[in-house]
């Protein structure tokens, strides 16, 4: 018996070695760190004359996220298969879940999805731990790359957004391009003509005049038939995406930065007496004239907003604005035009812009396949059919831009074109590249909240910087 | 003795090893991987030790998340608890009606908490959720639920509230049905009122079960994240972000792994405390119960 107890207990502890096994194998093995990591391209393998077929019989899977944009690329996928011979699997997740989504599955190291959508910011994040491919030595193989997809076509500054040296707080432009611009929105002021009709408003040319007219609709327009109708649509949700649009195209215009560099040391700059007061500027502004329950507002309560005739201004992407203001869209579509927005002290008309842009897994097996998706996806006759009979507005190739029929599209939106031409040359990515971003971003968004709420800009940007200044530094 | 007799014993126990090591595994793991500065910067890190545990404790953001935790947790569990032992109560006493609400109350617990989250974010929205419109002939129509930190955690604290209440009611109830009839008929006899017997044999009696509700809601609401993501997403400010919470912006959203995993290791730390005391105090509630009966 005795011994019957003895084996039962060596089982036991051999099954437990057993099981520890894998676990200290786990250890050993490390944290699934890049090792088949080269200096080379894949582009390089690529010779000969170029050829849409030369992948034929191939699958590229892809990771979109739901946009109109997406919606004109799945229809016109046929067109791309017809061309290549190539078949495209795609799953299309929601923006709430979309980046999440993509984060878990590139940190993973495997290459579910060979393509997929990114926005610029994501490279700062992506770009250092080697999750994307950089498609220079792609663009520069004649081999791999058709003459008509005409890299000159595109607004440079887009083309840079997606170019970075992976070195915190170093220039956009620079080093790989690690992604292709695809669609992309700048920041403007879409506000409603009828409210502003008939309160006798014009569209602010100063931040000053854009807070005085917020306040003015909350406080007139309810009286005078917008019932509910509050000033300015601004997002507010604590989230990184609070940041960008509105509030970072007029931090910009007013000269202010979220960080400087000094010798490759990034120091928060958010909480510099300059942008302390614009900051409460900012929060004066919502609470005078913004949305209730603001700190809950995302792009998509600014737009529904701006279409339901509760807002009378939107200070969003122009497509945010857009969405609503095609005919049919929205009760207020038909009354919806655009506008540069206010211009800084020094009249600069600086704007952030958000880029939805192409990128490719650095550990896909179908690396070849995927730079024809890739290019034929920012080519020229896919984007232009995207623009003219679908929703994908905002060209970033200027030959779309100037096309006489895109342009006949959107002439009947008032001000829409010119709006784009004024800011398109001034559209940037305002921020300092840095892989925290989001971090930083979220935090700001915070910070504004409780602003909002009530707090100190002072302290509340102070503490703030101080946060970030370890992180960053 | 046969060697398939031999034998029997390991292969029943394969099963709950197998689970064991199931559950153990990615714990011990995510345990080793606190010790090391893990980031997707750093895909190579180097062995920290216990400095993210460190980093953890003396940052204010992490004070701040465990207080809002554990304020969400007692008053989640407080106001749950008192009004599903009150329902059940209600329940209990009524047999027609009863029978119809019973099975309205379990309503809420087939939602998913996120899509509950959402239902009440729209609406406690301001302008135009049905809350406000409800409140407005009574001049409270203008309430910005959301938009200040109290506002935020009474708001996530009450839709918390909403879905889990019929979760402690149900417990509660089928706490009440299996009590003894007797020591109610003899305090009947003796002209005991209701309160006198509420307080004196129903709750005392009733204590195990409801303390066993305590216990999970406890338990669940010290590890809360989908409602509040889906109400606030933490705002404003740092008000609501809990320590899950925190732990996803870390891990996921920042990724810095091994410090949104130091994260998750506390909590699970508080958690298992916190369930350890109580379940202690189970057992003494149960005897105490015993003596009652």
């Amino acid at each position: 018996m005795d011994m019957h107890v003895h084996d039962r207990r060596r089982f036991l502890a051999l099954t437990a070695a057993a099981a520890a096994t894998p676990l200290l194998a786990a250890c050993g093995a490390g944290f699934g760190g890049d090792d088949d990591k080269s200096d080379g391209s894949a582009a390089d393998d690529v010779t000969g004359s170029f050829d849409w077929k030369r992948e034929k019989g191939t699958t590229v899977k892809a990771l979109l996220n739901k946009h109109p944009y997406t919606d004109a690329l799945i229809a016109d996928l046929k067109s791309f298969t017809e061309k290549t011979g190539i078949k495209v699997e795609y799953d299309v997740f929601p923006e709430d879940n979309y980046f999440d989504k993509l984060t878990v599955d590139l940190s993973s190291g495997r290459a579910s999805y060979d393509v997929f959508m990114l926005g610029a910011y994501m490279v700062w994040q992506y770009g250092p731990p080697g999750w994307l491919e950089d498609l220079g030595p792609w663009m520069r193989n004649s081999s791999a790359t058709g003459a008509e997809w005409d890299q000159a076509d595109f607004f440079p500054n887009l083309l840079q957004a997606d170019q970075w040296s992976l070195k915190a707080g170093a220039p956009l432009g620079q080093g790989g391009q690690y992604a292709l611009p695809w669609g992309w929105e700048t920041n403007v002021v879409a506000y409603n003509t009828d409210v502003f009709k008939k309160l006798g408003l014009k569209p602010a040319e100063t931040f000053d005049e854009l807070r005085e007219i917020a306040g003015a609709i909350k406080q007139k327009a309810p009286g005078g038939g917008f019932d509910g109708m509050y000033g300015i649509a601004v997002r507010g949700s604590r989230s990184w995406a609070t940041i960008h649009p509105g509030f970072m195209t007029m931090y910009a215009r007013n000269g202010l930065k979220d960080f400087t560099v000094k010798g490759g040391k990034l120091t928060p700059a958010m909480n510099s007496p300059e942008a302390v007061a614009f900051t409460e500027d900012w929060a004066g502004m919502v609470k005078q004239g913004g949305p209730p329950s603001w700190t809950s507002y995302t792009w998509y309560q600014c737009s529904s907003d701006l279409g339901a005739k509760k807002a009378g201004m939107l200070f969003d992407a122009d497509t945010a604005a857009y969405f609503q203001a095609v005919e049919g869209a929205s009760p207020a579509s038909g009354k919806i035009a655009f506008h540069p927005g206010p211009k800084g002290p020094d009249g600069s008309l600086a704007t952030n812009m958000w880029i939805w842009s192409l990128g490719m897994n650095a550990k896909s097996k179908k690396k070849s396949a995927s730079w024809l998706f890739l290019q034929w996806a920012t080519g020229k006759e896919h984007l232009r059919k995207s623009a003219i009979t679908h929703n994908h507005i905002d060209p970033v190739r200027k030959s779309i831009a100037n096309d006489s029929a895109y342009k006949d599209k959107m002439r009947h939106l008032p001000g829409f074109i010119e709006t784009f031409e004024t800011v398109v040359d001034q559209t940037k990515i305002q921020f300092t590249p840095q892989a925290q971003f989001f971090d930083a971003t979220t935090s700001w968004a915070a910070a504004l909240q409780e602003i909002y709420g009530g707090g100190g800009a002072k302290s509340v940007l102070d503490g703030l910087a101080g946060d970030l200044a370890d992180k960053v530094g | 003795m046969g060697w398939r007799l031999a034998l029997r014993p390991y292969l029943l126990i394969v099963p709950a090893l197998l689970l064991t090591c199931g559950i153990l595994y990615p714990f011990g793991l995510g345990l080793y991987y606190t010790l090391f500065d893990f980031s997707a910067s750093k895909p190579q890190p180097d062995m920290v030790r216990f400095e993210n545990y460190e980093t953890v404790f003396t940052q204010e953001a992490f004070w701040n998340s465990a207080w809002v935790t554990v304020l969400y947790a007692v008053g989640a569990a407080a106001v749950e608890t008192v009004l599903g032992v009150a329902v059940a109560l209600l329940l209990h006493r009524s047999s027609q009606v009863g029978r119809v609400l019973e099975k309205i109350l379990i309503l809420p617990l087939m939602i998913a908490p996120v899509i509950a989250a959402i239902i009440w974010k729209l609406m406690l929205q301001p302008s135009v959720g049905v809350i406000n419109y409800l409140l407005r002939p009574f001049g409270l129509g203008g309430v910005q639920w959301t938009d200040t930190p109290t506002g935020a955690l009474l708001s996530s604290i009450a839709v918390d509230v909403w879905v889990y209440t019929p979760f402690v009611a149900i417990l509660a109830l089928a706490g009440l049905r299996s009590l003894p009839t007797s020591p109610f008929e003899a305090a009947a006899v003796d002209g005991a009122g209701w309160w006198y017997t509420f307080r004196r044999l129903t709750l005392p009696m009733l204590w195990p079960y409801v303390l066993v509700a305590v216990i999970f809601r406890f338990m669940d609401s010290l590890k809360v994240f989908d409602i509040i993501y889906a109400l606030t997403e933490g705002g404003p400010g740092d008000s609501t972000v809990v320590l899950q919470i925190r732990a996803y912006l870390e891990a996921i959203r920042f990724q810095r792994y091994s410090f949104g995993i130091s994260y998750t290791i506390v909590l699970w730390a508080v958690v298992y405390l916190a369930a350890m005391v109580l379940v202690k105090h189970l057992g003494k509630i149960q005897r105490k119960a015993a003596e009652v009966k």
